[in-house]
């Protein structure tokens, strides 16, 4: 059982599928992960918008909102780690991810007590 | 109604005490109705009384950098959201100094020149950059007649969630809109400045009548940098 925990890949064949880290417990995604793994890029192109320009905050598709149930256990990150949440699957898609370049990639409180490092 | 409106609704009516099986309370709080977004009634707007600006003192710099994740210790290619500005009037002899920081045009010219419309004006009056869209041309910059907005040079990193930016982009004085977004009504600099005890800088909308900055603003009067270039600043002094 511990040789199959262990390696950062999972399923059959030829291409190492990319194992998910768990959501926080006790959290419940806004949209059922099949939606979400094919639509939240655009979902949150549209919401971003509507914040930036129109100030509208707190509406369901937020970054914050994914990165609040989504940080890592072992980094606190949605995208520092290779194993990360965001990464894994970016990684396996060979999709470049942009949005932690300016948004926190970490919860509220991890951010404020890992600033700067 | 979506099903989750409807379920934050009846958590919200029945006092948050009888919670469908299997419907935890983290998920009713998830479901909280988006705020409202920019009033297009308000003007948001700082007062700074350059009487009460106290000399070498530079708590708003300080605090505009801590909420917004600038740079602490700043070097020359900082970014930089306020500058403390020396004046003296030669034939006085009068010195003073003052906060200086994007003054939020009604008609700004950053929005003028910006070729992608990242630079723009929100309903309430915010002038900001979207940074989305930038590509950092630094038009704007150029544009702006108080050297109000910075080029970030450098990456960053362990941004404030509420105040995202990077590299490659172009940023100024946001007025705080995370917390005005958020229903507060002060500013870090303007809450810096009544900690440090000179109640300089006073935080309001210009629109409403009853506001302290109205009241202060119609009684007392106030003068915009540069009023000859007519772009209707939101960012008011006193004692010039």
């Amino acid at each position: 059982m511990v040789f199959v925990a262990l390696p950062a890949v999972a399923g059959e064949g030829r291409t190492p599928h990319p194992v998910i880290e768990k959501a926080r417990a006790g959290t419940q995604c806004v949209e059922p992960p099949e939606v979400m793994r094919r639509q939240h890029m655009s979902f949150l192109k549209h919401q971003r918008d509507d914040t930036v320009h129109g100030g509208i905050r707190g509406a369901k598709h937020s970054l914050k909102g994914c990165v609040d149930c989504h940080a890592g256990e072992q980094t606190g990150s949605v995208a520092r780690a290779p194993g990360d949440f965001c990464s894994s699957c970016h990684q396996y898609a060979a999709v470049k991810i942009d949005c932690f370049e300016c948004h926190a990639s970490k919860p509220e409180k991890l951010a404020q007590k890992g600033a700067g490092r | 109604m979506s099903r989750r409106g409807f379920l934050g609704m009846a958590a919200a009516a029945l006092g948050g005490v009888m919670l469908a099986p299997g419907i935890r309370l983290i998920e009713v709080a998830q479901a909280a109705a988006p705020s409202a977004g920019a009033n297009p009634a308000a003007r948001w707007g700082l007062l700074i009384d350059v009487n009460q600006c106290a000399e070498g003192c530079n708590a708003c710099v300080k605090a505009c950098n801590a909420e917004n994740g600038l740079d602490p210790a700043p070097t020359r290619t900082s970014a930089q959201w306020i500058r403390i500005v020396q004046v003296k009037e030669t034939k006085t002899n009068r010195a003073a100094q003052l906060p200086v920081m994007c003054q939020h045009c009604a008609e700004p010219p950053c929005v003028d020149v910006c070729p992608t419309g990242a630079s723009f004006k929100r309903a309430d009056g915010i002038v900001l950059v979207d940074r989305h869209s930038c590509i950092g041309c630094r038009y704007c910059m150029m544009a702006c007649p108080y050297k109000a907005r910075s080029f970030v040079h450098e990456n960053l990193s362990d941004q404030k969630p509420d105040v995202p930016r990077g590299k490659g982009c172009v940023e100024s004085c946001t007025l705080c809109v995370h917390r005005i977004d958020r229903g507060e009504r002060v500013t870090a600099c303007a809450e810096a400045c009544a900690r440090a005890g000179h109640h300089a800088i006073l935080f309001g909308d210009l629109n409403d009548p009853d506001s302290e900055i109205a009241r202060r603003v119609r009684e007392i009067g106030s003068t915009a940098l540069r009023a000859d270039l007519k772009l209707r600043t939101a960012v008011r002094y006193l004692g010039l």
